[in-house]
């Protein structure tokens, strides 16, 4: 099985190494084979004073902006999900709108960032309309660089991450249920809440495991949106690995896997994804 | 459902679909129409005249940056990733529809290639070389073999680690979709086939394959795109040199010219052009079966 063998030589090594090497000690220059806890202390130096430390800091801030994007994805990517799902008549036209919001996934997520300099930047597109309304006389400058458009970019690039399985567990729902909702005496919204959401919850879910993966290993985006000023967990390793702290990055890398999963594991708990293939 | 007049629900979904699609795509028709600037123009509004002029200094290479060095390095890495998704995927697709031992630990396996954060798994890569790399040269120094000594520096690079750092994120992808087809696969072809006398491979080759093969075009699709955008996996992984959207990522901070919009919209002009022609070679396949099938 080829599929089994790449997967081994360029993940499951991968793993395995990482897990050794943060167990390793190193100098400026060299890694030194030998068994220490010292990367994960120094992780964690003075995490049990008051103050809280860089490590918790920097962990706090990257939950906080998947918890956002997390929000914002979830009710938007539901919503096209539900109109694609329920409101459009032909099947030709669901085919054609569908792939219009799932193409630019195929596209550089990069150029789909640095698109929003001309409308955020100082003298873009936003701040131009608002100085010309008279809102603002002076440009707002947390339009661009900050954790509004990183917030921004996440939303922009991984809400169809959403909208596909949640899609997807929508056109699974037996139509007829509905109508059963409606004679019975259910409101728009008590249809919605009790009976669409429920039998949407795989999909939900497994959006949901998406766009929290991506948002809390990212560095790229947080990098380019957040003009590099913006801590995450990712953004740390790839500084610890520039500057050769492999054991260190190491480390950082095996607590974020841990609490990654730790979050698809409670996520699972409510559903069973081959199953929805 | 349908015949019922279109309530207030729908036209309040309509117009959020419509602002939705706006947001998706407004940003890269943005930059598609300022990469046309004028050569006194800048990285926003207004446009100072409408020119090729940035595609020109595109033409000639962004300062220090060998461009297009990253260009041909980026489509022969995506061409090779793509190859290689198509057949493995298909390949595992294929055995996954009987049972074998290892099979749900395979399945969840790819699974969390899927979801392992990128930048771990590159990490984890760009480690795992660096111990080859340590345990060669250790070789060659114990043994004294020359050749490693004085010449060895690295097996990492753009077709062993960066390579595989893309397969691991095309390929859970890639078996995904072959799922999804053999799940709605009907199986009485097959067997039919089999009573007819087929050997395996003939009924692999002239009945599965034949069915699927929209299927596996849209894998290579998947393929090549992913590849060609490809960044979080590729950025420790990759060795000294760099694919396209890792220069691209670094030019991001240094370019302040509508130059990098004029690259921006080329890279994004070949993942276009990549899907349409998977889309025309599918619906090509399609209408040629119905002929046949006409004819038949």
């Amino acid at each position: 099985m080829p599929l089994a063998l790449v997967l081994a030589l360029f993940f499951v090594l991968p793993l395995l190494a990482t897990a050794v090497v943060s167990l390793w000690d190193y100098t400026e220059y060299s890694l030194v084979p030998d068994v220490t806890a010292r990367n994960y202390r120094e992780m964690f130096e003075g995490c049990a004073s008051f103050t809280l430390c860089t490590t918790f800091r920097t962990y706090l801030s990257t939950l906080k902006l998947c918890l956002l994007v997390w929000m914002f994805t979830l009710t938007i990517g539901f919503t096209v999900a539900y109109f694609l799902a329920f409101m459009v008549r032909t099947e030709t036209m669901r085919t054609v709108l569908f792939l219009l919001c799932t193409a630019p996934f195929l596209t550089s997520n990069v150029i789909r960032m640095i698109s929003w300099i001309p409308l955020l930047g100082r003298e873009g597109v936003a701040n131009r309309a608002l100085k010309s309304l008279g809102i603002v006389s002076q440009p707002v400058e947390w339009l661009l660089f900050s954790e509004f458009s990183v917030v921004l970019a996440f939303v922009h690039l991984y809400t169809l991450f959403v909208t596909v399985p949640v899609f997807n567990s929508l056109m699974r729902i037996d139509r007829r249920l509905l109508e059963a909702a409606r004679d019975a005496g259910a409101t728009g919204w008590q249809t919605l809440w009790h009976v669409v959401v429920p039998l949407a919850k795989p999909g939900i879910v497994i959006g949901s495991i998406f766009v929290i993966v991506l948002v809390m290993g990212d560095f790229v985006t947080i990098g380019v949106m957040g003009g590099q000023q913006i801590a995450s967990v990712g953004k740390v390793i790839q500084v610890q690995m520039s500057y050769l702290q492999f054991p260190a990055a190491a480390a950082q890398a095996m607590v974020l896997l841990a609490l990654v999963l730790g979050m698809i594991v409670a996520l699972t708990k409510l559903v069973d994804i081959r199953r929805e293939l | 459902m349908s015949g019922e007049p279109r309530g207030r629900a729908f036209w309040a979904l309509a117009i959020f679909f419509a602002a939705f699609l706006l947001f998706l795509y407004g940003p890269t028709l943005t930059i598609l129409v300022l990469s046309f600037q004028g050569p006194e123009g800048g990285l926003t509004f207004p446009m100072q005249g409408l020119s090729f002029h940035w595609y020109g200094t595109l033409w000639q290479g962004v300062g220090v940056v060998d461009i297009w060095a990253a260009f041909r390095r980026s489509v022969r890495m995506s061409l090779v990733v793509m190859a290689l998704t198509t057949i493995i995927a298909l390949s595992a697709g294929y055995a996954f529809r009987r049972r074998f031992t290892g099979q749900s630990g395979l399945f969840h396996l790819t699974i969390a290639s899927l979801i392992v954060p990128s930048i771990v798994v590159s990490l984890g890569i760009a480690l795992q070389f660096r111990l080859i790399d340590d345990s060669i040269k250790a070789i060659g120094e114990a043994w004294g073999i020359e050749a490693i000594t004085e010449g060895y520096t690295t097996a990492m690079g753009l077709f062993t680690s960066g390579l595989g750092a893309h397969l691991t994120w095309t390929l859970p992808f890639g078996l995904l979709i072959m799922f999804a087809v053999f799940n709605r696969f009907p199986g009485e072809l097959e067997e039919a086939a089999r009573d007819l006398g087929a050997s395996p491979w003939q009924v692999f080759r002239h009945v599965v394959l034949p069915l699927i093969a929209p299927s596996l075009v849209g894998v290579a699709l998947f393929g090549f795109t992913l590849s060609w955008d490809e960044i979080a996996r590729s950025s420790q992984a990759i060795g000294d040199v760099n694919t396209l959207p890792l220069e691209l990522q670094g030019l991001t901070t240094t370019v302040t010219t509508p130059e990098i919009y004029a690259l921006g919209t080329l890279t994004t002009g070949v993942s276009v052009l990549v899907i349409g022609l998977a889309f025309a070679l599918m619906a090509g396949w399609k209408r040629l079966r119905a002929a046949r099938a006409l004819r038949g």
